[in-house]
């Protein structure tokens, strides 16, 4: 009865606050919430093939649009939420929008993006039946805490797991593979993971987080690395290693900012896969997102055509064009991890020398600290940019990370003002040429603002 | 000219981007025509002494900071307390500041041992202290960010980096910033430090040549990146705080 006044409570607030054009708030879940302290639990019962989780510090959007699009192959009404820091609330609200004022839920799946700090709450009061987990990084530390801290919050929600959950989890990654210890009976686990020679990097990153055996502190060694420390790794004292993953990308072929090609080998037929975003990281996202599709038993061409379907429309990296064949390349930054990748990406695509516009702000979205760009490898650009524009409210931190990691002073030019440097940094550009623009969270939003004042049609971004 | 860095646990103390000191005090050198070597020294290997000019010591997370403790417990502290005693310039940011001093005492458990080469000790605290910091010194104003919840608390042999003008200093009560003891600078400064307050930087390099050059002085730099850097970071003090 509780939960039936709060549900049309909320839902009324709802669809009076998106008539006067304030959509999106989380008020509604807020108050509804207040009336009914377990509604979340309540809301997602009532979807009929339950829920699914997607946690991890990088690429969880884009895991979790990929799950989303293959769901959506197999002709299911899924749910999705925003993410954002109240994030029960917000949930909370995403599933008023789709229930009947009656509490009937119009969709059929719910798939939720958490925060690896809200990992815990989130977990509890929706109860999924997976839980997908990408990868532990370092990431805003002022803002989450540090990673052990986080890893000993995840291992206890792995413990509370009610049997017949159904855990997918990154076997590269050693804080991730590290939770299937703590799975109780009755609770499945599923590896996924790269294998690709080709794609190894001849060392650790500098940005590594995790070199220590998370079970007896001991050092991993790494027969494969990929991405930071994620790869195949075995401690060299105790008995904790890689576990065999049941799903496998290989022979990837990364072809610039364009696509992906990779096969995806399963406990049954290996699958041919073709993915419309690029980067090595968006093949851990795509293998993630099969590997929870196929294990609720979808069938694997949803995933093929789910995958190769997917568009960067709301992803890390989207291509605007602009007149004269000219072309802006947005990637959000928001961590080393992240930043190096996207770094990687640049300097390995067909471009000789880059344009680069760098646009680092340090409001709270952003993490308030900007020491993290001392952890991002900009080395990799002395000698590759013909010019880097410099924005946001940290414009000057960046130029000094540029010109100490060898980037000449001259080719550096510092503007806070965002529409200021984005304007002169296209101007800049001759035709036929890309300008590479990474953003952290809040100059992102800035930056898409700007562009659309600029007459810039823009596909709808949400973090 | 040349001089010699030790990089202490450069592998587990190097989470708040403290290695961006590093990566300034070798490139002021270079492009003086100094040699920098920087000699990463991690658990088990061993130290000499007499080989090194400066050491850096950056912040970790608590189970490495315990690593590390335990490394120093022996001969390898005593060893660089001697550095210490005998003018070696040594820098310790966070974690690597409170292991430069007596000893951490956690909410539960042990003390964890540090080597006593600043007479300074640390507790653990319920208030964390983030955000952007201003710091007055004898060297010129600093500008940082700070992140943590041990309190430190100087002992009478050492004397505070500087007056905390926006933050929360050592710990939140008596308005100083970190230590110095003959060439041993600890400090919470994040940021990296060194690369927006250049003058600071330099002034470490200085006394590291000086102690085996004599006399030294260190050619002008081109500073207008690095100084406009300490300006937006102080206007965002101000702004934030």
């Amino acid at each position: 009865m509780k939960q039936t006044f709060a549900i049309a409570t909320g839902k009324a607030l709802l669809i009076l606050l998106q008539r006067t054009g304030r959509g999106g708030t989380a008020l509604p879940g807020l108050i509804a919430q207040r009336l009914d302290p377990h509604i979340l639990t309540g809301l997602t019962a009532r979807l009929p093939s339950g829920s699914a989780v997607v946690t991890g510090t990088n690429g969880k959007t884009t895991t979790t649009r990929l799950f989303s699009t293959i769901l959506q192959q197999a002709g299911l009404k899924v749910v999705n939420n925003r993410s954002g820091s109240n994030l029960i609330r917000g949930l909370t609200s995403t599933l008023l929008d789709q229930a009947t004022f009656s509490g009937k839920l119009v969709a059929d799946v719910g798939l939720f993006e958490v925060d690896e700090a809200a990992f815990p709450q989130a977990i509890a009061e929706i109860g999924p039946r997976l839980i997908l987990v990408n990868n532990l990084f370092r990431d805003q530390l002022d803002r989450y805490g540090e990673i052990d801290t986080i890893r000993k919050r995840w291992v206890a929600s792995v413990q509370k797991l009610g049997v017949g959950t159904t855990l997918v989890l990154n076997a590269d990654d050693p804080s991730v593979a590290y939770l299937a210890r703590f799975a109780p009976t009755g609770v499945r686990t599923v590896f996924f993971g790269l294998d690709d020679p080709a794609q190894t990097l001849s060392e650790l990153p500098h940005a590594v987080d995790a070199t220590k055996c998370v079970v007896c502190g001991s050092p991993l060694r790494y027969s494969a690395v990929y991405i930071s420390h994620m790869g195949h790794y075995q401690c060299t004292n105790c008995d904790f290693k890689r576990p065999e993953p049941d799903y496998l990308a290989q022979n990837i072929l990364l072809q610039g900012t364009s696509t992906t090609q990779f096969t995806l080998t399963t406990p049954a037929e290996p699958l041919p896969l073709s993915l419309g975003v690029p980067g090595l990281y968006n093949v851990y996202n795509a293998t993630g997102a099969a590997a929870a599709a196929l294990t609720l038993g979808l069938a694997p061409e949803n995933v093929r055509l789910g995958l190769a379907e997917f568009k960067a429309a709301f992803g890390r990296i989207e291509r605007v064009a602009l007149a004269e064949d000219k072309a802006l390349l947005l990637a959000l930054v928001k961590n080393p991890v992240g930043f190096n990748e996207v770094l990687r990406m640049l300097t390995t695509s067909a471009e000789p020398k880059l344009k680069l516009l760098i646009i680092i702000n340090d409001l709270i979205a952003d993490g308030r600290d900007v020491s993290w760009l001392w952890d991002v490898d900009f080395e990799v650009l002395a000698g590759k940019v013909e010019q880097v524009f410099t924005g946001g409210l940290r414009a000057a931190d960046m130029a000094v990370r540029l010109k100490y990691a060898g980037v000449a002073s001259s080719l550096i030019r510092v503007e806070e003002d965002i529409a200021t440097v984005l304007k002169e940094a296209t101007e800049h550009l001759l035709p036929g040429e890309t300008l590479y623009v990474t953003p952290t969270y809040t100059a992102m939003l800035q930056t898409r603002q700007i562009l659309q004042k600029m007459g810039m049609v823009l596909p709808f971004w949400e973090e | 000219m040349k001089i010699e860095i030790a990089f202490l646990y450069n592998d587990l103390m190097n989470i708040y981007g403290d290695r961006g000191n590093v990566i300034t005090l070798t490139r002021r050198c270079e492009w003086r025509g100094i040699e920098a070597k920087v000699t990463p020294l991690t658990v088990g290997d061993k130290l000499d002494p007499d080989k090194y000019d400066l050491y850096f010591f950056g912040g970790g997370q608590d189970r490495e900071q315990y690593t590390v403790a335990d490394d120093l417990k022996g001969e390898k502290g005593r060893l660089l307390k001697q550095a210490a005693t005998e003018g070696a310039v040594i820098l310790g940011i966070c974690g690597g500041y409170q292991l430069l001093g007596h000893y951490y005492r956690p909410f539960e458990g042990p003390d964890l041992p540090g080597i006593g080469a600043l007479d300074i000790h640390t507790i653990a605290g319920h208030q964390r202290y983030i955000g952007n910091v201003v710091v007055e010194t004898a060297f010129g104003t600093l500008v940082a960010f700070e992140n943590h919840s041990g309190k430190t608390y100087l002992g009478s042999q050492a004397h505070p980096l500087g007056k905390s003008v926006i933050g929360g200093g050592n710990n939140g009560e008596d308005s100083t910033e970190g230590a110095i003891q003959q060439n041993v600078f600890g400090c919470y400064l994040h940021g990296s430090l060194l690369p927006k307050n250049p003058h600071f930087a330099d002034h470490l390099l200085k006394l590291a040549l000086q102690r085996r050059y004599g006399a030294v002085e260190l050619s002008p730099l081109d500073n207008k990146l690095e100084e406009a850097a300490h300006h937006s970071a102080m206007q965002r003090a101000r702004e934030t705080r």
